[in-house]
């Protein structure tokens, strides 16, 4: 194991609340806070502790995006990534599109793992990952809970409907994180200090020969129906013969 | 005329619900023809059941020793090669689906639409973002061929009465060595499923304990309810992941679902929102699960639960 790739979004933060645009052109995303995607923290917290367990192996963190993604990729190098490479981009970028521009830098970073959160909290497609593991022509483990890592392969335990599935996969790999993977540190002031040194590449899709192609046009945003409020009730006696009423129980 | 294949999903004995909740989705496509896909070890018990959906053309068998475990390294060229005959393939937005159905898209460089919640063309869908928070409509080339997952809460499932025609398929996909199923573990109850029950009983982080949760097993067990628990509740590590309702957890649609002690965070709304009925019982009036409720009460849950079984058993 020498390298490992950590796949990041700039986000909106999970604490702000989504407003849809008046002319459902999209949501408001003006002076809004921006943040790392929260799976993708996970991700890069797991990359981090494979490399402090073993020697010599390098954390490269790299993001699409526009010029500010920069600051989320500080981020990253503040928690210990050991440098980060920033695809420079104003268009719209779908999973595929990312999936391809994340293919192009693996082709020339050869790294052992890549690791993604399993989705983004913005568009929450969910698809990155499996793509660009379909692209890559590598093993996919999504979901992971658990990760081990020994003689060229990855023992992976995977968060499914029924419960936890474990798979084998060899490397290189694509995992993809589920929250309870682990917890992500805090980031210290030295450490943001720190990351300011370190390197943080800048290059375009054009470079890496990847066009951010319009599959699939968002034609509206509008917000979700809201649900009638309903009737309190007083005391459990009047619960039970309102849900005995309506057959419930 | 739009073709579209559903990939079905089951254990080798059991189709899964969410298929014939995708057939109803499928159904709503204008002037289409469905067929429903099985890669397994033997699927012969399970096209049975796939055939019996209403609705349905013709059910594929892809039947192979390598098929026994849902891969989706093994799964997708095999299912990217029968893609070519369908214009659109669906696969139900489960952890299976969500695992399988973006390997298959990367391969035919096609998009896909994640969580599809409704038809409005045969290539305009609806599908939430933002946990729910913001519905986008998004429209694809009818040039090319189309993937979703389709958000199984949004859809009824198909009723039976129908009797496609069962067929075996092979494909000459080379499949890959790379991946390997070791064994699963699996929350093993007598209780009905989370995704698929009428009734839920769901408790969150007042439960105060691993221990309290027995309480809403008694209750479940009375009314013949599958338990779910809020994120909060999985974090503290009072119920597993798999119980885990909301946004990162399961997605479900119950006739009633019976929140607990629940303060009602909207990654978890957006998890129970297709519930026909919400009831909420919490202590503190003001939280926000009773904004969406539609019977609440105010109240501590530790004599309420208890006097609710108590007066459903009597």
């Amino acid at each position: 194991m020498q390298k490992i790739m950590v796949c990041i979004k700039r986000v909106v933060d999970y604490n702000v609340r989504i407003r849809v645009k008046p002319d459902g052109s999209g949501v408001m995303l003006d002076g809004v806070k921006m943040s790392v995607n929260p799976f993708d923290e996970i991700a890069l917290e797991e990359a981090l502790r494979i490399k402090e367990r073993g020697t010599n192996i390098e954390v490269v963190a790299v993001s699409i995006g526009v010029a500010d993604t920069q600051q989320q990729l500080r981020t990253a190098l503040a928690m210990g990534a050991d440098r980060a490479i920033l695809v420079q981009t104003d268009a719209a970028v779908e999973p595929l599109t990312a999936a391809q521009t994340f293919l192009a830098v693996a082709k020339k970073e050869n790294p052992d793992l890549i690791f993604l959160g399993k989705q983004a909290i913005d568009d929450d497609a969910n698809q990155t990952g499996q793509m660009l593991a379909a692209l890559w022509e590598r093993p996919q483990a999504t979901y992971a809970s658990k990760v081990e890592i020994s003689g060229g392969k990855a023992s992976v335990t995977r968060e499914i409907d029924a419960g936890l599935e474990t798979i084998e996969v060899d490397l290189p790999a694509v995992l993809t994180v589920d929250l309870r993977l682990n917890e992500p540190r805090y980031v210290k002031l030295p450490d943001i200090m720190k990351a300011k040194k370190k390197p943080l590449d800048v290059t375009s899709l054009d470079a890496l020969g990847v066009s951010a192609n319009v599959l699939l046009k968002t034609v509206k945003t509008e917000p979700p129906a809201q649900r009638q409020k309903g009737v309190l009730v007083k005391d459990v006696a009047e619960l039970f013969d309102v849900l005995k009423k309506k057959g419930l129980v | 005329m739009h073709k579209i294949l559903i990939v079905g999903e089951h254990d080798g004995k059991t189709l899964n619900p969410a298929t014939a909740k995708c057939v109803t989705c499928a159904g709503s496509i204008p002037d289409g023809e469905i067929a429903i896909v099985l890669l397994g070890s033997d699927t012969a018990a399970v096209a049975a059941q796939a055939a019996a959906i209403a609705g349905v053309k013709s059910v594929l068998r892809v039947d192979r020793s390598e098929n026994e475990h849902p891969l989706a390294a093994i799964f997708a060229p095999q299912l990217a090669a029968l893609a070519a005959d369908y214009t659109h393939v669906f696969g139900p937005s489960t952890s299976f689906g969500k695992d399988l159905m973006p390997r298959i898209a990367a391969l035919l460089g096609v998009p896909q639409v994640s969580d599809l919640m409704s038809v409005e063309g045969a290539y305009r869908f609806k599908r939430p973002t933002y946990a729910g928070n913001a519905i986008v409509t998004v429209e694809a080339d009818p040039a090319r061929k189309l993937l979703a997952t389709v958000r199984v809460a949004s859809f009824q499932a198909a009723t039976g009465g129908g009797s496609a025609a069962i067929e075996s398929k092979s494909t000459a996909a080379a499949l890959p060595s790379h991946t390997r199923y070791v064994g699963a573990k699996s929350g093993s109850t007598d209780r009905p499923d989370l995704q698929t029950a009428k009734r839920v009983v769901s408790g969150g982080r007042a439960l105060g304990s691993a221990e309290n949760f027995k309480l809403l097993f008694s209750l479940a067990d009375q009314i013949g309810a599958a338990v779910g628990a809020s994120r909060a509740a999985v974090d503290a590590g009072y119920a597993p992941n798999e119980m885990q309702v909301g946004q990162t957890g399961k997605i479900i649609s119950p006739d009633i679902y019976i929140a607990i002690g629940i303060s009602g965070a909207i990654q978890h709304l957006t998890g129970i929102k297709d519930a026909r009925t919400i009831v909420a019982i919490n202590k503190d009036g003001e939280a926000p699960i009773f904004e969406v409720a539609d019977i609440g009460l105010v109240g501590d849950l530790f004599q309420i639960v208890p006097e609710l079984e108590r007066l459903i058993g009597s």
